[in-house]
């Protein structure tokens, strides 16, 4: 019981990346009908939002400590970040610690900066072309944002830790009754998991409860009349893919501390993306969600040593199994709507 | 000639000419000038070129004639490589079995993909190839690692069995591939003044089997099969109600395009014997795409162009550095100069990615036909000047 619990646990944070991507591809497919391969590129640059701005605040210059002098009797210098300077030692030290949930209000406006560049810059020429057009486009343009943050930052990860009070592990196990220390788990992984769940929750409220979402939702499900309405839609498809974007962003600034940000992550996650979109049901939102959190842990149940020792090789390939049954006895997916994409 | 139209004839011999003399226009430059290292005429260079040029042309059999989008090609590449390996090590060193198993395993491998994927189409089929290369990508690298070598690779040995063949050549080292006793790394200068043209038997060897691929491909694009595909591509729906059941043909084509791929794999490991699970990762997938749209989709001549253009920037862009850059515009003033290499500088060395990148944007933006859409633009223009009449060029339209 412990280890089942042990591995849902685990599966949830690779799961709500998972999900958050999968959920900005569904808005952008579901609202404009386009396939953007370049979404992974978009959580990529999320997470160098995050080490942009940890790079920033921890920007420093030399200032000499009172009262010591070094051998050569000249006063001795150290570093100071210039945030000490501005926030103060006590709050500058804390902002430079908190630099990553910081970034998530860096990268929101970033984020939707790029994602409406994007659109109007770019896709908006390709509505009307194939879906085959559509994904080389932007498989293009996710060769060309790759290159770009690998040329300024290198190839190499960079470390970007989460903050001081939640690094290390919980005893997740002996606060819901189990024996101590059976079920360890980091405290990041949570929070990443509670912030996938914010933002998906958010997501959902703004397009249930919100004049603007429920013009979208129309727009979704019949483009043309919202249009004759005298609504401009396209202006909110616009914004719409500026929000996939900073949800895709999102969960790439998160996701730094779980993984240090490299230049190609986005394509790793992009492939496994495009799948789980494609289990959920092109076009459905919650569709999108739930394959990735399911996917994700099925993915770690997959990992689990027993299963590995039946069956060996499970763990890398359970996913695409999953997807190709999927495809071939549902195909429409978990929850696709009936008419999108259908062939 | 040979069952071609004279158009089909005259590109046959046109693409036939330059693979015969490439050794001689690839190496532009003297040994001796500061030029040389931008010659492309070196032998490893000049099989790669032909391979992937097979490569491509497979993969425009069926995505430029059915328009399916397999994002998964590379697996049938890595399979073939697999194979050609295993067959060096378990028979002879003679390329001729290893080429031939490699363009069946990798056959039947599209068979059994080709069977499960084309059930589906659109973005649909692009995913299930997807997830079916990724798949065996994983499992070359990790499970079946005592037949693919996993993260090493596949590789001889001195032990290996090699019924036919000699366990080790004359010298006591393992044996290198060949045909007959020619080694496919046998090569012959020639010294003309300053310039070194170097004849390397693996690459005419690659060539000629480009060459038979190439004719193969013009005869199916002319044949009532490729007509067939055509019409998956420009209207199934119609095709459906006409009482042709469509998915022989696309199948038909998804096995073709994955031998094609084989082959290329069997050359590759003909070539260099050894084979890794890199082959079959999915950005090998998207390199072969990357080539057939540069090219020209739909077009013969298209996916070799692509092939060879990305291979050549490949090796030719990566290996500007900035000293070069600074040597070329020395005839500027100091900080213009540096201004001037300072902007170039991403896009070359190793930021020739980024220069792909954009190249292929801009390609499929303003070009959907590709290179070949370009020159028969250009032409047309030039056309058009000299007779002044609006003769409109005829490409053929890519999606």
């Amino acid at each position: 019981m412990d280890a089942i619990i042990l591995q849902i646990l685990n599966g949830l944070d690779k799961g709500s990346a998972y999900a958050l991507i999968a959920l900005g591809l569904t808005l952008i497919f579901g609202t404009l009908g386009v396939v953007n391969f370049a979404h992974g590129a978009l959580f990529m640059i999320g997470a160098f939002c995050a080490v942009t701005l940890s790079r920033l605040l921890s920007l420093s210059h030399e200032v000499a400590v009172p009262g010591e002098v070094d051998f050569l009797g000249n006063p001795a210098m150290r570093d100071q970040p210039y945030a000490y300077d501005i926030f103060g030692e006590a709050w500058g030290a804390h902002i430079i610690d908190w630099a990553v949930p910081l970034s998530i209000l860096f990268a929101i406006p970033v984020m939707i900066l790029i994602g409406v560049i994007m659109e109007r810059g770019l896709i908006k020429h390709f509505y009307k072309r194939p879906h085959a057009d559509q994904i080389l486009v932007t498989f293009g343009l996710a060769i060309v944002l790759q290159e770009i943050i690998k040329y300024y930052y290198g190839a190499n990860p960079i470390p970007t830790p989460a903050p001081e009070a939640f690094t290390g592990s919980f005893d997740f196990g002996a606060l819901i009754g189990f024996e101590a220390n059976t079920i360890i788990y980091p405290y990041w992984r949570l929070v990443y998991f509670a912030f996938a769940a914010i933002v998906i929750g958010a997501v959902f409220a703004f397009l249930q409860f919100t004049t603007f979402g429920m013009v979208v939702r129309a727009g979704m499900a019949d483009r043309e009349t919202v249009g004759l309405l005298g609504i401009n839609i396209d202006k909110r498809f616009t914004i719409m893919f500026g929000l996939a974007a900073a949800v895709a962003g999102l969960a790439g600034v998160m996701y730094t501390p779980i993984n240090s940000p490299n230049y190609h992550m986005g394509m790793d996650f992009l492939v496994l993306s495009f799948v789980v979109v494609v289990v959920g049901g092109m076009g459905s939102l919650p569709g999108a969600v739930l394959a990735g959190f399911l996917l994700g842990i099925l993915e770690s149940f997959a990992s689990m040593r027993e299963v590995i020792n039946i069956i060996p090789g499970i763990n890398q390939v359970i996913i695409y199994l999953v997807a190709i049954v999927i495809l071939l006895t549902r195909p429409r997916g978990l929850m696709g709507r009936k008419g999108v994409m259908e062939d | 000639m040979f069952g071609l139209d004279k158009k089909d004839a005259s590109l046959l011999l046109v693409v036939a000419a330059l693979v015969v003399f490439a050794p001689f226009f690839l190496n532009p430059f003297p040994e001796a000038s500061g030029w040389a290292q931008f010659n492309a005429g070196y032998p490893d260079l000049m099989q790669r070129f032909v391979i992937f040029g097979i490569f491509a042309i497979g993969f425009n059999i069926l995505f430029g004639l059915t328009g399916y989008l397999s994002f998964g090609h590379a697996a049938f590449l890595g399979v073939g490589s697999y194979a050609a390996v295993w067959m060096f090590k378990l028979l002879s060193m003679n390329v001729i079995p290893a080429i031939i198993l490699a363009v069946i395993a990798a056959g039947v491998f599209a068979l059994i993909i080709g069977y499960v994927s084309l059930r589906r189409s659109g973005i649909y089929f692009s995913i299930l190839t997807l997830a079916f290369a990724q798949m065996s990508f994983a499992l070359a690298y990790s499970v079946l690692t005592p037949i693919t070598g996993g993260e090493t690779g596949l590789q001889l040995a001195l032990d290996d069995p090699r019924i036919l063949g000699g366990l080790s050549s004359s010298d006591g080292n393992i044996p290198v591939p060949g045909l007959f006793g020619l080694e496919m790394r046998d090569s012959s200068k020639l010294v003309l003044g300053g310039w070194v043209f170097t004849f390397n038997f693996g690459y005419y060897f690659s060539a000629l089997i480009m060459l038979l691929s190439f004719y193969l491909s013009i005869r199916i694009f002319r044949s009532p099969f490729g007509m067939m595909l055509r019409a998956v591509k420009s209207n199934q729906q119609r095709l459906n109600y006409t009482g042709v059941n469509p998915r022989p043909y696309t199948l038909a084509a998804f096995v073709i395009s994955g031998m094609y791929a084989g082959l290329a794999g069997g050359l590759m490991a003909s070539m260099d014997p050894l084979a890794g699970a890199e082959r079959m990762f999915w950005t090998a997938s998207g390199e072969v795409v990357l080539m057939t749209i540069l090219g020209g989709v739909g077009t013969l001549i298209g996916p070799v162009l692509g092939a060879g253009m990305i291979k050549y920037m490949e090796n030719i862009i990566s290996k500007i550095n900035s000293d070069i850059l600074h040597t070329w515009f020395a005839f500027l003033p100091d900080g213009l100069e540096d201004a001037v290499v300072a902007m170039i500088y991403p896009f070359i060395g190793k930021g020739w990615h980024l220069t792909l990148g954009i190249v292929f944007m801009l390609v499929v933006i303003f070009l959907p036909g590709g290179l070949v859409e370009g020159g028969q633009r250009l032409a047309g223009l030039f056309r058009r000047k000299k007779t002044d009449e609006s003769k409109t060029a005829t490409t053929e339209p890519a999606e």
